[in-house]
């Protein structure tokens, strides 16, 4: 799959991955920095996606609001994310409107302004933004595992900040963050869609090439192990449901066992979908923690998740209970499913349906222009193309030792954070 | 694949030349179109069984009905239904709405005729177990506490009970909780004998197929399906706007944010002026960063993470809806600043310039809206759902690019002038808050 792939860096060090695709009049256009929480210290924590709101802030020539009534008027759409280990922007528009995209990000990459005016506005926003996640309970809960599994790595810290952090951040650290990282050397530019490859890295030369390289940013963290004990949280807020999420230390992306944990995720709590753009998912009714939890009455929902990341990072599963079960019984219960995981291995039928079951959404997230572009650049921030488009062969690989390995490397009861969410309101624990 | 169009000749916008459509002898139509370059396919569709139809004191009981059709049937029990499917990475699920139940699924090509198959079995042969049902009542009872304590959906809520009371838009769909516990098991299986019907289901199949084939299968597997009674209609009341404003608040103690949503009556989906009403809609809280109402709420004041207005264009009704997200205490002052953008837009005309980047906008978004099979399925059910023609999304652009300023501001005068307005907001209580 990856020999479709035209790959190139330019003089200033940027990195280009092109892909033609034909099959809609479109394109998207995505640049990717290496930054993001994992780049940021105490007392800046949410500056990274801040700086984010900021690229849409304007720069001499493109003065506020003046970029996205350009991208309107294409009907195309555009928009960013703030991660851990990246952060992202993207276009996606008629295919004859890619000029727009290459202009508007080379333009951003280098003369956002800054204004303090925008600065301020732009601080009640975010804390708005934070306001809001603090009405979900599963924010809450989520927040305060994260910050338990971790002792420094600065995967402990929610991306969008702490309220401190956002009343104190100033004007010249958010400028200040934006030129260190924002360069070419620390970006790559990934086009997917209805375009000639060549004749689109000429374009991107002509708006990229001139941009100073800047020094590539430095990995700033060591990875850290996981907890050294098993360790109990709880949390309260305003709701009327009692969540339990438990978190086990995950391989980081690159890691072989990254692809024998996402087939025991799906076995045990339903397949997991990495699209981030269209395909839908699948449903996990026959999952190995459905049976055991909903089909058992002691739950509502179970969902189980592992993201790709640079190291290691979190492996978890989120439960909603019914009102009259008791937190205990059902941990009890999932770990018994965990230890048959550790004890047995699993059948290669399991292992196959796990397989097809990538293979589709894979299928259904090909779909999309939008969603092939960001895998063109998302997977070269953990590792590189070809981790994408050998994921399949890397899944037909994993066999049941070693999934059973990867249970017992991975899921020790003594080594997680469990953490439960108490509603305020009502619920009968 | 014999059957397909070339990849060379697939037109961007879907018309009547690359749609297939038939009706069965029980009434179903059936809806395709060939997307040589998926190897997937999208199944979704639409049966008038919706909410309409709901007892007052058990409402709930199409949502429910259509949520435990995929809980047994007469062949295979819940465990085998999801185990066909999921072993095919394949996904099949149900939504009730106030007019229909809708469905949607999605599989590899390979695995259609099984898709097929087993929609033919929960639509048919639903056994409605009584375990599963009660598992679905606790899981369904779950999920309205979770909405009791959701500020944007409990403003969205009672932002409809109060703009259209007395009509069937204004009852949730999903129920309530005391109404959701006076359903029985017995009252699954007396709706499903009512009103699961062919007669007025659509069916829209987009992907890598070969139609002729595909239409055979739904021959197959759907073309046997008949039944005694065909649901009447239902006559749905007049609604007038309110005549002046009407605030309501839901306490929601201990959020931080407070979600508001404020409008009044909107055009229905086949009224003449839904277009002048899109074209405007779109300059007041659409395009960019949410229209004249994002720059004033969000760009210029700061005051919330997002702010949109919104059009729901239905069938028997519709309405116009400001939404945004505000900390408490700017409540009244996004309230104050969207009321004066509404007046603003009912006394001047928009700009030339604003007219003209909306219509490109309207019209430019189609290809990315509709480059994916599902996006294709949607546009096939809509163009059935209001009778909008084969050609319609070819017709389009002409369509929008007749609305003139003129007409948008008649439009928004005739709706949104001189009546009040619905302003509901759901968060902590404010003590500046009237």
């Amino acid at each position: 799959m990856a020999e479709d792939i035209l790959r190139a860096q330019l003089p200033n060090g940027l990195t280009v991955q092109l892909k033609e695709i034909h099959t809609a009049p479109l394109i998207s256009h995505w640049v990717w920095y290496r930054v993001g929480s994992r780049y940021e210290q105490n007392g800046k924590r949410g500056i990274s996606h801040w700086v984010e709101h900021m690229q849409f802030k304007g720069t001499p020539r493109f003065p506020p609001g003046t970029p996205d009534k350009a991208i309107a008027r294409t009907g195309g759409s555009w928009n960013a994310f703030t991660h851990m280990d990246w952060t992202t922007y993207f276009e996606t528009l008629p295919a004859d409107h890619l000029a727009l995209a290459l202009e508007l990000e080379s333009d951003r990459m280098i003369n956002s302004l800054f204004d303090p005016q925008e600065v301020e506005a732009e601080r009640t926003v975010i804390l708005s933004e934070l306001a809001g996640n603090l009405n979900e309970p599963l924010f809450l809960l989520s927040n305060a595992v994260q910050k338990a599994s971790f002792e420094q790595h600065p995967y402990r810290n929610e991306v969008i900040g702490t309220p401190e952090d956002l009343q104190n951040i100033q004007r010249d650290e958010l400028y200040e963050h934006y030129r260190r990282y924002y360069h070419p050397a620390n970006a790559l530019i990934a086009i997917a869609g209805d375009f000639d490859a060549q004749e689109t890295l000429r374009q991107i030369e002509d708006w990229y090439g001139a941009i100073p390289a800047g020094k590539p940013a430095e990995n700033p963290t060591t990875p850290e192990p996981p907890v050294p004990e098993e360790r109990h949280l709880a949390v309260s807020g305003p709701g009327e449901t009692v969540y339990l999420q438990i978190a086990y230390r995950s391989p980081a992306a690159v890691d072989a066992d990254f692809f024998s944990m996402t087939v025991l995720d799906s076995l045990l709590a339903g397949p997991t979908s990495l699209n981030m753009f269209g395909g839908g998912g699948i449903s996990n009714k026959t999952s190995r923690l459905y049976r055991a939890l909903i089909e058992k009455e002691l739950a509502v929902g179970v969902s189980g998740g592992m993201q790709a990341t640079c190291d290691p990072f979190l492996y978890d599963l989120t439960i909603t209970l019914r009102p009259d079960s008791n937190p205990d019984e059902v941990l009890a219960a999932i770990d018994d499913e965990i230890k048959r995981l550790q004890d047995t291995p699993v059948s290669p039928q399991e292992i196959q349906r796990a397989i097809k079951q990538a293979r589709a959404m894979f299928a259904y997230g090909s779909e999309n222009i939008t969603n092939q572009a960001f895998w063109l650049g998302f997977a070269e921030m953990f590792a590189e193309y070809t981790w994408f488009s050998g994921y399949l062969t890397r899944l037909a690989e994993v066999t049941p030792a070693d999934v059973q390995r990867a249970a017992q490397r991975w899921l020790p009861p003594n080594q997680r954070v469990v953490g439960i969410f108490y509603p305020l309101n009502g619920g009968q624990v | 694949m014999n059957g397909r169009a070339s990849p060379a000749v697939l037109h961007t916008l879907p018309g009547a030349d690359d749609i297939q459509r038939f009706e069965l002898e029980n009434g179903i139509t059936l809806m395709m179109r060939c997307n040589p370059f998926s190897p997937s396919v999208v199944m979704s569709g639409f049966l008038p069984a919706g909410s309409q139809y709901d007892p007052p004191e058990k409402l709930g009981l199409a949502y429910l009905t259509a949520l435990a059709l995929t809980r047994g049937t007469q062949r295979r029990n819940f465990q085998q239904i999801f185990d066909t499917l999921e072993t095919a990475g394949a996904s099949l699920g149900f939504a009730g709405s106030v007019h229909t139940v809708s469905f949607g699924g999605r599989c590899l090509v390979e695995d259609l005729p099984m898709l097929l198959e087993m929609l033919s079995e929960v639509l048919i042969q639903p056994a409605f177990p009584t375990d599963q049902v009660e598992r679905l009542r606790v899981q369904h009872l779950t999920g309205l506490a979770i909405r009791a304590q959701d500020t944007a959906e409990m403003a969205s809520l009672v932002f409809d009970e109060v703009l259209f009371d007395g009509h069937p838009y204004g009852k949730p769909e999903d129920g309530y909780p005391h109404t959701i516990q006076n359903i029985q098991r017995e009252d699954l299986l007396d709706f499903h004998d009512q009103f699961y019907s062919p007669a007025g289901m659509v069916l829209a199949i987009v992907g890598g197929i070969e139609p002729a084939q595909v239409a055979e299968w739904v021959h197959h597997y759907l073309g046997s399906w008949k039944t005694q009674t065909t649901p009447a209609g239902v006559d749905y009341p007049n609604l007038s706007p309110p005549a002046q404003d009407i605030r309501r608040h839901v306490s929601i103690e201990g959020k931080s944010q407070t979600d508001l949503v404020m409008g009044t009556i909107g055009p229905r989906r086949t009224d003449p002026d839904f277009f002048p009403a899109i074209v405007g809609n779109n300059i007041l809280g659409q395009m960019g960063m949410m229209g004249r109402i994002g720059e004033v709420i969000r760009e210029k004041h700061g005051l919330a993470y997002y702010a949109a207005a919104n059009l729901v264009a239905s069938t028997a009704a519709g309405s116009w809806e400001v939404s945004a997200g505000v900390e408490p205490q700017n409540l009244q002052r996004a309230i104050d600043l969207i009321r004066r953008e509404i007046t603003h837009f009912t006394r001047e005309p928009v700009t030339e310039v604003e007219l003209a980047d909306s219509k490109a906008n309207l019209i430019g978004r189609l290809p990315l809206a509709l480059e994916s099979n599902s996006g294709v399925a949607g546009a096939l059910l809509n163009i059935e759902r209001y009778g909008l023609g084969l050609d319609y999304y070819r017709r389009y652009p002409t369509i929008i690019e007749k609305v003139s300023r003129e007409e948008v501001l008649e439009t928004y005068r005739r709706y949104l002038n001189g009546s009040g307005m619905v302003i509901v907001s759901a968060g902590p209580d404010w003590s500046n808050e009237p």
